[in-house]
């Protein structure tokens, strides 16, 4: 199973969640990260995403790796897209099943977070006045170096019907 | 390939010539092992000899006679026949040198049997190689299977590749016209590629480092991120800034990351 892919279009939750199905998981935690409009007080249109991804994939498939030996949990996936996004598409979603819900929080946490730290994936914010700027780039250039990088979703985290037994 | 191999010319220059400029890179002094009947040969007489001193045919009797003119000192033994050998090769086999050992050897990236012809050998191989000629030896290689080296694979598997055939001096004619010695494949990310106004490219550089490359990079496209910002990743797996380029190395310079 591949736990980290790059997608140009739009990512299909649906598909992604059914990948994490097996009859020994309880349930399934997953986080979405959608383009905000407003970043560190300014006003944002659109977003541009780009990736070095042969170096990306190897990356995200350790992280997952990692999240697996750390956590009792039976499967994560991660999907991030790249390209041009507008407000409030999803930019990244991380999905994990497990046992019990504690872990897969956990390791949903786990993974967004190594995800935007150590993965090479850029973004380029466009502004309502015109101009447009890389995170962590050029705003932040004295910063001496990866910093945590500016959040830009909301933090929605879904768990399964809540009637399910978890 | 019915012709002394020394002399094939790449670029202008004899392998001969080329190898003894490697070496000479590389080593305090430089030698070229001959037979007492190439000494008038022109393509060696130009340069410091070792005529074989001791009995025997091939290279083992230029490695004993080599070991005996200069007893004392470990001795860069390499081939005639290689064409792609890199400074990088050279350096990291002489970087890994295990002078306790008999010889540290390259193994080869075809069968992992130990290269002879590109190893270093110590003072201390002349007696056990005397004893293995005088038991019926001849073969280097078998000496260093059978006595023990330091091995160690070799990083570009193509740097002891030889010459044997007419179409092999083709295909490294071809190779080696290609690809000039510090040829770097560089991809541009994000700001980097709007500052270098490409997103890849093919050059040649001076620079034997990420860290120097880095610099020339600075100094040509006037990049605004400091290195420290920076992190490099050398044919697409994370590197060191200190790392030794080797030709056709893809290297990419990683600007602060901002997935999510």
């Amino acid at each position: 199973m591949m736990h980290f892919r790059f997608t140009q279009s739009a990512i299909d939750t649906e598909s992604a969640r059914r990948e994490l199905q097996t009859p020994g998981a309880g349930g399934y935690v997953s986080f979405e990260g959608w383009v905000r409009d407003l970043n560190e007080g300014r006003e944002v249109t659109r977003l541009e995403y780009e990736a070095f991804q042969e170096l990306a994939v190897k990356e995200g498939e350790r992280i997952v790796a990692e999240a697996l030996r750390q956590f009792p949990v039976k499967h994560a996936l991660c999907i991030h897209r790249v390209g041009s996004l507008s407000i409030g598409d999803m930019a990244v979603w991380v999905g994990v099943s497990s046992a019990h819900r504690g872990e897969a929080f956990d390791a949903c946490r786990f993974i967004i977070d190594e995800v935007k730290h150590r993965v090479p994936i850029w973004k380029k914010e466009h502004y309502r006045s015109g101009d447009s700027g890389w995170v962590n780039c050029e705003r932040c250039a004295a910063a001496p170096q990866h910093t945590r990088h500016a959040e830009h979703h909301h933090d929605r985290v879904a768990v399964p019907n809540p009637t399910e037994p978890v | 390939m019915n012709r002394d191999k020394a002399t094939l010319e790449y670029k202008g220059k004899t392998q001969l010539d080329r190898a003894f400029e490697l070496a000479s890179r590389h080593v305090t002094q430089v030698f070229v092992s001959v037979r007492a009947d190439q000494t008038l040969d022109p393509t060696r007489a130009q340069r410091p000899m070792i005529v074989d001193s001791v009995a025997g045919e091939g290279p083992i009797a230029g490695i004993r006679s080599a070991l005996a003119a200069h007893p004392k000192v470990a001795w860069l033994v390499l081939a005639c026949d290689l064409p792609y050998l890199s400074d990088a090769a050279l350096d990291f086999l002489l970087s890994r040198r295990d002078a306790t050992a008999l010889a540290t050897a390259y193994t080869s990236a075809h069968d992992g049997l130990p290269e002879p012809l590109c190893a270093i050998w110590e003072p201390s191989a002349a007696e056990a190689l005397a004893g293995y000629q005088a038991g019926g030896g001849h073969c280097p290689r078998k000496f260093l299977i059978r006595h023990g080296a330091r091995l160690l694979e070799p990083q570009d598997t193509r740097a002891l590749d030889n010459v044997n055939t007419p179409e092999e001096y083709r295909q490294a004619l071809a190779t080696l016209d290609n690809v000039s010695p510090m040829q770097l494949k560089i991809q541009y990310y994000a700001l980097m590629r709007e500052q270098a106004g490409r997103s890849e490219e093919t050059l040649e550089t001076s620079a034997s480092t990420p860290a120097g490359l880095y610099e020339e990079l600075v100094a040509r496209y006037g990049f605004t991120l400091s290195r420290d910002q920076l992190k490099v990743a050398v044919n697409s797996e994370f590197s060191d800034w200190s790392r030794k380029l080797e030709v056709g190395d893809a290297v990419v310079f990683i600007p602060p990351v901002a997935g999510g």
